[in-house]
């Protein structure tokens, strides 16, 4: 029997996600970190609604399904109730940083001792590419035909440094996928983030930036391009708090 | 037989929801509930159980969601607005069969509306509130007591059935003071739940919980499947009470706060020489239809006396199916009709049905 190249973690079911896109890439690496902590039997994610949300499908552990921005809620019903078991929260920018940002910001607030992989692609991507709350100034999506103007539609938010501001963010890192020396070190965030869960610290968050080349209207090598060359000045990498977390 | 104590009724609702093995609570403030959530910031710790105030009602039912996704017995409630805020979460509750029970303690409406006493979420209740095609259980107590029974077989309903249950109390039961017996109700244990998500483990395979699939044929499935429950559920599961119905020349239609004044007025009128009957449905869903209906045999007219503009007239209707003459009465924005106007009413509708 030649050695099963996927993470236990994950089943054999091929992506429906679009090529180039980031999803599969943060599944495998969820997968893999779950595999290497070896919590595949005591962890339980929420799913959101947008391109995720039947990542059941591909995830090989429990899995709750939730309305469109409630995984943290979600999740916190389930670590209150469960708190020996590894809870995380999978959400789109749409999902947690537009309709679901109550319930982000109050599970952080709280301290809720779980951790939410952030996938932020600066659009919607379920709904076919509208404006996300995290879209560029200029960018160009279905509801800001000629580029997002910030003067009408706001500025892009980041997350991450918001909630970085909450008293029970124990960690947040700021990651991106568009190459293989950030995809390793985006395992590496997310792995600390499920460790300072395990320590019971508190809240935990990594963003991913990540690519939508289907409604960006790029290729899978443009799109990384763009994601490097446009998202990460304004969204800057690294480590935004709990550096010094040592698990 | 246990000793009655004196107690005010949300807080029975509860001191009713820990005997039922409720271990965790999530919550808004929202009046005339809110002594249900500082009953349970006590007591819930204290028996190693969660207690927490959400940011909003959409989050508390939504960690409902969780919670009883995890297998464990959970309980939300609210008033009028804030149970319009969880109907998104009470449809996804349904959709992914998982058990939960919201207690509804209305108010009146619409929008901000007023603290007092309603009837008025009675469609919300029972024919929806939120989207697709489900019910929801709602049960309708009508003393402090019931408030106690009624609790508890929430929580015995929604994990038999794997759906919502809902308890529909209204301002004026919520405060009310009245002598409880918290007699043993069997089948208190919960049912055990091979399809909860609470960590793959030694179980060999992972469990999902979700309402969505996007393959029409399997939807459809999950739709039958609902439906099949929901007529299991109005077979088993319907409760009504009937008070003098046999020789009633009139069928008054009432539950809850209201049913207790049709009460007395059954008194005041048999002075007058007029049988009066008492129809209660106890469960407005799944509602008594055939129980009703049959009594239009026999009876003159109905009268469905409400807290609103009408809303369960409709169910009576539909018990009655023309065979007779059905009337309502009710009043809105927190007054409560006396036993004298509904009286009047009663009169007025019998010299027309007798002319
Ligand atoms: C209450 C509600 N509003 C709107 C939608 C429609 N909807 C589905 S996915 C989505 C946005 C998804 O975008 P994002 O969260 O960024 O995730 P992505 O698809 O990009 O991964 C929206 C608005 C919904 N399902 N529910
Ligand atoms: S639409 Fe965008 S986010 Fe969704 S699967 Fe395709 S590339 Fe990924």
């Amino acid at each position: 029997m030649p050695e099963r190249l996927v993470p236990k973690s994950l089943t054999d079911r091929v992506w429906h996600y679009c090529p180039g896109c980031s999803h599969g890439i943060v599944h495998r690496l969820i997968a893999e970190v779950i595999d290497e902590l070896e919590i595949q039997g005591t962890v339980i994610g929420v799913a959101p609604v947008g391109c995720a949300y039947n990542n059941y499908e591909y995830f090989n552990f429990d899995i709750i399904q939730a309305a469109h921005g409630r995984a943290p809620a979600v999740a916190t019903g389930v670590k209150r109730v469960l708190p020996d078991r590894m809870v995380f929260t999978y959400q789109g920018d749409g999902d947690l940083a537009a309709i679901g940002t109550a319930e982000i910001i109050h599970a952080a607030a709280r301290g809720e001792n779980f951790t939410t992989v952030f996938i932020n692609n600066a659009i919607y991507g379920m709904t076919s590419g509208q404006m996300a709350p995290t879209t560029l100034p200029n960018q160009v999506t279905m509801t800001s035909p000629n580029g997002r103007d910030t003067s009408s539609q706001g500025f892009p938010i980041r997350m991450s440094e918001m909630l970085a501001l909450q008293d029970g963010t124990a960690f947040v890192e700021r990651v991106s996928t568009h190459d293989v020396r950030h995809i390793i070190q985006a395992k590496r965030a997310i792995k600390k983030a499920f460790k300072v869960q395990q320590a019971g610290l508190g809240f935990s968050i990594v963003e991913v930036l990540s690519t939508c080349p289907t409604n960006w209207g790029l290729s899978p090598l443009k799109a990384q391009k763009w994601l490097e060359e446009n998202m990460i000045p304004y969204y800057a990498l690294g480590n935004i708090k709990g550096k010094d977390i040592k698990v | 037989m246990g000793e009655k104590v004196l107690m005010k009724g949300n807080d029975v609702i509860a001191e009713a929801s820990i005997r039922a093995g409720c271990k965790c609570y999530f919550g808004y403030p929202i009046t005339p509930q809110t002594e249900i959530s500082h009953y349970l910031a006590e007591a819930l710790p204290k028996i190693g159980g969660v207690f927490l105030q959400a940011e909003s009602e959409i989050a508390a039912i939504n960690m409902v969601y969780g919670a009883s996704s995890a297998g464990i017995r959970a309980m939300t409630s609210s008033s009028s607005p804030g149970i319009s805020l969880k109907q998104e979460g009470i449809s996804y509750i349904a959709g992914a069969e998982i058990p939960a029970v919201v207690v509804n303690v209305v108010r009146c409406g619409p929008g901000l509306g007023g603290i007092l006493p309603g009837q008025c979420d009675y469609f919300q209740a029972t024919k929806g509130g939120g989207h697709g095609d489900y019910h929801n259980i709602v049960l309708a107590p009508n003393s402090v007591q019931e408030l106690y029974e009624l609790t508890v077989r929430c929580f015995n309903l929604a994990d038999k059935y794997r759906m919502c249950a809902m308890l529909m109390a209204d301002g004026s039961l919520g405060q009310m003071m009245e002598a409880v017996e918290f007699r043993e109700i069997e089948d208190i244990e919960a049912i055990d739940k091979p399809w909860a998500t609470n960590g793959m483990g030694t179980r060999g395979h992972s469990n999902y919980i979700s309402s969505v699939n996007v393959n029409p044929d399997e939807l459809e499935k999950l739709n039958q499947r609902l439906q099949a429950k929901y007529r299991e559920v109005t077979k088993n599961e319907i409760m009504y009470e009937e008070v003098n119905c046999d020789n009633a020349d009139i069928m008054v239609v009432s539950y809850g706060t209201t049913s207790r004044i049709i009460k007395n007025v059954i008194k005041d009128a048999r002075k007058m020489g007029i049988n009066v009957g008492l129809f209660r449905p106890i469960s407005l869903w799944p509602f008594p239809y055939d129980e009703l209906g049959k009594h239009a045999s026999h009876v003159k007219a109905f009268l469905s006396v409400e807290l609103s503009a009408g809303q369960m007239i409709d169910d009576v209707r539909l018990s009655v199916n023309g065979k007779k003459n059905c009337y309502f009465y009710g009043r809105t924005g927190g007054n409560i009709p006396s036993q004298k106007e509904i009286l009047d009413e009663i009169v007025k509708i019998l010299e027309k049905e007798d002319r």
